[in-house]
């Protein structure tokens, strides 16, 4: 058969099929995405802190987090973490994960941006009698914030294609149910690109999204 | 009487490069003091000092007698925590030479995020009092304009209401005048003339010899880190008894 004739037989079947895993997809995405974003900002804070052993946790954690694979990270988490007397849920686990490797690289980027504001900045913002603490939170952080948009957005996009490997621990999204439907119909061609699709339709706008935010930012810049 | 700014044999070195070699200044309330001097000669670092944004090397700095930035335990000095040196900060205004505006925030933010998020006002009054010192600095119909679209003279002139809104006791300006094209020198020095005939205390480091000799009570030249000579504009900028001083204001006239 046909790459044609396989769609046109049975593509309606695979797409709806697939398209039930997004529920799974997004409801892991978006929480992880707001776990990392803050506790990423927790870890940059860290890593620029004047404490050496808060400055050491961070990098030891970012390294960590970004030198071993993210699969290795979730089989951790979720085959681990029982040991330790805590048994996630696939879907906890995915989250945890996928949120925890996900700060690390978020923290180099906030790092980034908040380095990248002027100094003259945080000064102007002490000599108005703003502590750190106020002068980060009101001007530095944000500007880093606008500065950091395009950064941020790219970030979403790897962190949603990503969630198509934590059909590993078990949660039931758009890759986990590819597999099934391969097993199923044996058609992996077919179905796999079908999925890559899926993803393409959430990730392109998503990346029209960013370059308009970024043409935003340029506006006060 | 006490005077409002008292700089007690100040020294700031970055390692073994010296910057200040004892300044002692006192300022009264109501004094308008310049400090010039040549390009490294301290005076920046000297200005910057008195509020903390440099930490001295040692010496001290007080406001009205007290201590901005150390505190005396058991009669030793320690640097006071963050919250202690904002609150101290408070008190004394600083006027950066490159303005630094607050981008993200319109001209009328500008002037009221730190009323609101240090000094407790209510958003209502803060705007009030920002849009009177806007109307100071005769920028009343650019509440809502961003920095970015301001000329450097406004946006100096914000930066200005900016800390008048914060009613400190004295103001120091760094150079407020050299960032900007020489067209926009004077609307910003016409407001400095302003502030000072209304007999706030201004602590002002300029290359604007003539404006410095003008509104001045007291001029001071510093070279190589120290005080080289002080008075009024008349004895210093007239019969300079220093070489270095004469040398400098010289220079300065051949420009």
């Amino acid at each position: 058969m046909s790459f044609l004739q396989i769609l046109d037989q049975q593509g309606w079947y695979f797409l709806v099929t697939l398209l039930s895993g997004w529920p799974a997809t997004i409801s892991v995405a978006i929480p992880s995405f707001f776990f990392a974003l803050i506790f990423g900002l927790v870890l940059a804070l860290l890593r620029m802190a004047r404490s050496r052993l808060s400055r050491g946790f961070a990098i030891a954690y970012i390294e960590f987090f970004r030198g071993t694979p993210a699969l290795v990270q979730l089989f951790v988490i979720y085959f681990g973490l029982p040991d330790l007397g805590y048994s996630p849920s696939p879907f906890q686990a995915a989250v945890i994960g996928l949120g925890m490797n996900g700060a690390a690289y978020l923290a180099e980027i906030y790092r980034a941006g908040i380095e990248s504001i002027h100094q003259g900045q945080k000064e102007a913002a002490f000599a108005l009698g703003m502590t750190p603490t106020r002068a980060m939170r009101y001007i530095v952080l944000p500007q880093a914030i606008r500065v950091m948009t395009p950064a941020l957005t790219n970030f979403a996009i790897v962190l949603l294609k990503d969630t198509s490997i934590i059909f590993a621990v078990g949660v039931v999204e758009v890759m986990a149910l590819a597999r099934n439907l391969v097993t199923e119909t044996l058609q992996s061609g077919v179905v796999y690109l079908m999925a890559g699709a899926l993803y393409l339709c959430v990730t392109i706008p998503m990346s029209h999204l960013a370059a308009r935010l970024e043409r935003n930012r340029r506006a006060w810049q | 009487m006490e005077p409002l700014l008292k700089v007690d044999d100040l020294h700031k070195a970055y390692g073994a490069l010296k910057i200040l070699n004892g300044v002692s200044v006192n300022v009264k309330r109501g004094e308008k003091v310049s400090i010039i001097g040549p390009s490294g000669s301290g005076k920046t670092t000297f200005l910057r000092c008195i509020n903390f944004l440099e930490k001295p090397t040692s010496g001290h700095i007080f406001v009205e007698g007290k201590l901005i930035g150390e505190k005396t335990v058991s009669g030793k000095f320690v640097h006071v925590s963050d919250t202690e040196l904002a609150k101290d900060r408070q008190e004394i205004g600083f006027v950066f030479q490159r303005f630094n505006l607050f981008p993200h925030l319109s001209v009328l933010g500008n002037v009221t995020i730190a009323q609101t998020k240090v000094l407790g006002l209510s958003q209502r009054d803060a705007e009030a009092r920002g849009r009177q010192m806007l109307e100071k600095v005769g920028l009343g119909h650019k509440v809502d304009e961003y920095p970015e679209r301001l000329s450097g003279g406004q946006q100096q002139r914000v930066a200005i209401a900016r800390v008048l809104a914060m009613q400190p006791k004295l103001i120091l300006f760094d150079e407020a005048t050299s960032a900007l094209d020489p067209e926009l020198i004077g609307e910003v020095l016409r407001v400095m003339r302003q502030l000072a005939e209304e007999g706030r205390t201004m602590v002002i480091v300029t290359h604007e010899i003539q404006f410095a000799a003008e509104i001045s009570d007291r001029i001071i030249f510093m070279d190589h880190g120290a005080v080289v000579e002080e008075g009024s504009p008349a004895k210093v900028l007239k019969d300079p008894q220093h070489p270095r001083t004469r040398e400098f204001l010289k220079r300065i006239e051949q420009r």
